[in-house]
């Protein structure tokens, strides 16, 4: 079993006078994992049903392995799809419905039976072979889909947000064995979701999209830490954002004098004059909670005084909202590394320094002069 | 638990919620005991009973009576045997309608059938005009439907006969056998067709294995009420009849004008028993593939 490259370019749809897709390019390697991630209604349906053969795009080409595929049907594609509803046929036993492809092409019996057996084992449901998809639970059904989907050793997997059915403990679960499935055939994955948690534990490659247009793509640190995008940096994990402008650039050092903060040092990647227009970010676990000013032993460390508005427990971590001189909230994570028996020590309305360094944070959407 | 005992425990001052906390079973169990104890109710439901299954009791008893006539005059076969050995225009009649109800269910199944996955899972223009229109001879009088048959087989041209009742019969059975199976896909997800063709299967392939299938439920209790509609249909096949295509009600009918021979009491007692025997061992089938 091989992956194919997917090559999307320049795909349009509009359903009605409304865009679902706007001039959308993507290029998805053999074998790769590659989440398409946005909030709901931003057309990452829309963009897997047209790789699936089930949507013609109005404009632009889709080509798997170099070949357009537009034109053809779905059951003439190498591409399966796990459907988020299951799609499972309720007439037919969990044998059966897996083994449907292969009746199709009229597999001899012996080579059917023992392939169904094979891929109802990757799916850990060899003991429910009899049973009806009505008899099975959430999970089970959506194992029995992606056993079905990947018997047709297809070179491309789809997968419209499959685990959104599921509680949040067995979305974990699944999520984890979803990944050792793709680790063992190899094929390429496409995965749909909402979720931003999903996309960056499994994927290799993430391209996030808002209003049928995709905003960035690239493995899930690059996307995390260097959004490009304020939807990016909002959309994904936390942060805390403002938009300001460069006033003093020394090489790779840039100072952003921000309204509601005050001057904040920042590095990076390359250097942005001074009268940019940018959005600053900085992730709220990077940022130092402390009730007593850091010593200024370094002259890269922003620092900015505040009250606790807001502190949040929640065992491994606190969450505290603090509000600044200025009357901006800033999110801060703690985490609890060491075991403590006392409580925290930052109570509610304390006032704190809020510190963190010129490379923790990052600029996003940068304008230059 | 009786009333005395909830009283004393309340008085003992037991808190209110041990009266209440008592299991959903127990409480279900005082209400059957409540409902068996309720005079009414049992008296309603043994009235029920015996309204339904009177006028066949009678008939029952009034098959067995050696003569013609309201008063019991002794028990005797003598119309059973009538009814199998002298009654040959009435078997004839019994397999025109046997004829035609298999013949018409079958056809309004397939027609009903294919109409009602087109206009449920295939997208044209005024796709809900046409649904709508498909329930217009379930609701329109069966004398119109008669006179507008029988106006439309005179223009076409078409003898009166055995051919015409079957293609009336056809007509006014398709809308129940669409009702039926638009039912049972409007359940279904759309997605399960799509699933079927992701996973390489034709357009026909879909339909064969995976949509009528799906359906089968519908489809068999449509069939099935087609059967029974053509079977004891009287307004429009008398409207559509002509020489020598007598069907079992046109039969009756007429033999009635002249006096109820007991040898239909005997027929309908047989036809009573026929239906049992058949719907019995049906009904557990057809729980079956509902149930799936
Ligand atoms: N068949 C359709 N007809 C009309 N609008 C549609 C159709 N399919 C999708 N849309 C619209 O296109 C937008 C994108 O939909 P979709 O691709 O399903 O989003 P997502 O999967 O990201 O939630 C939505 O606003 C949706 O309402
Ligand atoms: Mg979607």
């Amino acid at each position: 079993m091989n992956g194919s490259d997917v090559t999307i370019s320049r795909v349009g749809k509009s359903f009605g006078s409304f865009a679902a897709l706007d001039d959308v390019s993507l290029d998805i390697r053999k074998g790769e994992f590659f989440s398409l991630l946005g909030p709901s209604g931003c057309g990452k349906t829309t963009l897997l049903r047209i790789l699936g053969g089930f949507e013609v795009p109005d404009e632009g080409t889709v080509a798997i392995d170099g070949v357009d595929v537009v034109g053809l049907s779905a059951d003439k594609r190498r591409t399966n799809t796990v459907f988020q509803s299951y799609a499972l046929f309720p007439h037919l036993s969990i044998f059966e419905n897996v083994a449907f492809p292969l009746r199709l092409r009229k597999v001899p019996p012996k080579v059917l039976s023992s392939r169904v057996k094979d891929y109802l084992a990757l799916v850990q449901l060899e003991a429910h072979a009899d049973k009806m998809p009505a008899q099975l639970s959430g999970g089970q059904k959506q194992r029995v889909a992606i056993a079905r989907a990947l018997i047709n050793e297809p070179s491309v997997l789809l997968l419209d947000e499959p685990l959104s059915a599921l509680d949040a403990k067995l979305r974990q679960h699944m999520l984890v064995e979803l990944d050792s499935i793709h680790d063992k055939v190899g094929i390429t994955f496409i995965y749909v979701t909402h979720d931003q948690g999903e996309a960056l534990s499994v994927s290799d490659r993430i391209a996030v999209m808002n209003q049928g247009k995709v905003l960035q793509v690239g493995p899930p640190h690059e996307i995390y830490e260097d959004p490009a995008t304020d939807f990016v940096a909002r959309f994904i994990g936390e942060t805390n954002l403002f938009r300001g402008a460069v006033v003093r650039s020394e090489g790779l050092l840039a100072t952003v004098a921000i309204p509601e903060v005050g001057e904040v040092l920042v590095t990076t990647d390359d250097p942005v004059p001074a009268g940019s227009s940018v959005s600053f970010a900085v992730r709220p676990e990077k940022i130092r909670i402390a009730a007593q000013k850091p010593a200024a032993a370094r002259k890269d460390l922003n620092v900015v005084k505040g009250a606790v508005d807001e502190p949040i427990y929640s065992g491994f971590q606190t969450k505290f909202y603090v509000r600044t001189e200025k009357g901006v909230t800033f999110k801060v994570f703690k985490q609890h590394a060491d075991y403590s028996d006392k409580g925290p020590e930052i109570k509610w309305r304390q006032e704190v320094f809020l510190s963190w360094s010129a490379e923790d944070g990052t600029l996003v959407e940068v304008a230059r002069p | 638990m009786s009333d005395e005992t909830l009283l004393a425990e309340r008085r003992n001052g037991a808190p209110l919620r041990a009266k209440t906390g008592r299991s959903g079973l127990e409480s279900r169990q005082r209400h059957a005991k409540a409902r068996a104890a309720s005079s009414f109710s049992g008296f309603a439901y043994w009235a029920t009973i015996v309204f339904f299954f009177m006028p066949l009791v009678v008939l029952l008893v009034a098959s067995f009576d050696k003569e013609k006539g309201g008063e019991w005059s002794g028990f005797s076969f003598i119309w059973y045997v009538k009814l199998f050995t002298e009654s040959g225009e009435l078997w004839r009649a019994f397999g025109n309608s046997a004829l035609i109800a298999f013949a018409s269910a079958l056809t309004a199944t397939v027609l009903g059938t294919l109409a009602a996955i087109g206009v449920t899972w295939y997208k044209f223009p005024f796709r809900g005009y046409v649904r709508t229109l498909n329930f217009l001879p379930m609701i329109l009088p069966e004398i119109v439907i008669g006179i507008s048959l029988l106006v439309f087989f005179a223009g076409v041209g078409l003898k009166l006969g055995l051919v015409s009742i079957y293609i009336a019969h056809a007509t006014f059975n398709l809308p129940f056998v669409f009702l039926m199976v638009s039912a049972r896909l409007d359940e279904f997800d759309y997605s399960v067709i799509e699933a079927a063709r992701d996973l390489g299967a034709s357009e026909f392939q879909t339909l064969m294995k995976v949509i009528v299938p799906m359906s089968m439920p519908g489809i068999a209790s449509g069939f099935l009420t087609a059967v029974t509609l053509s079977l004891e249909d009287f307004v429009i096949t008398f409207f559509v009849t002509g020489p020598g295509a007598t069907t079992l009600p046109l039969f009756v009918y007429s033999a009635i004008r002249f006096g109820v021979s007991p040898v239909i009491n005997a027929l309908s007692v047989v036809m009573v028993a026929g239906t049992v025997a058949l719907i019995l061992p049906l009904r557990n089938y057809l729980k079956y593939i509902a149930a799936k």
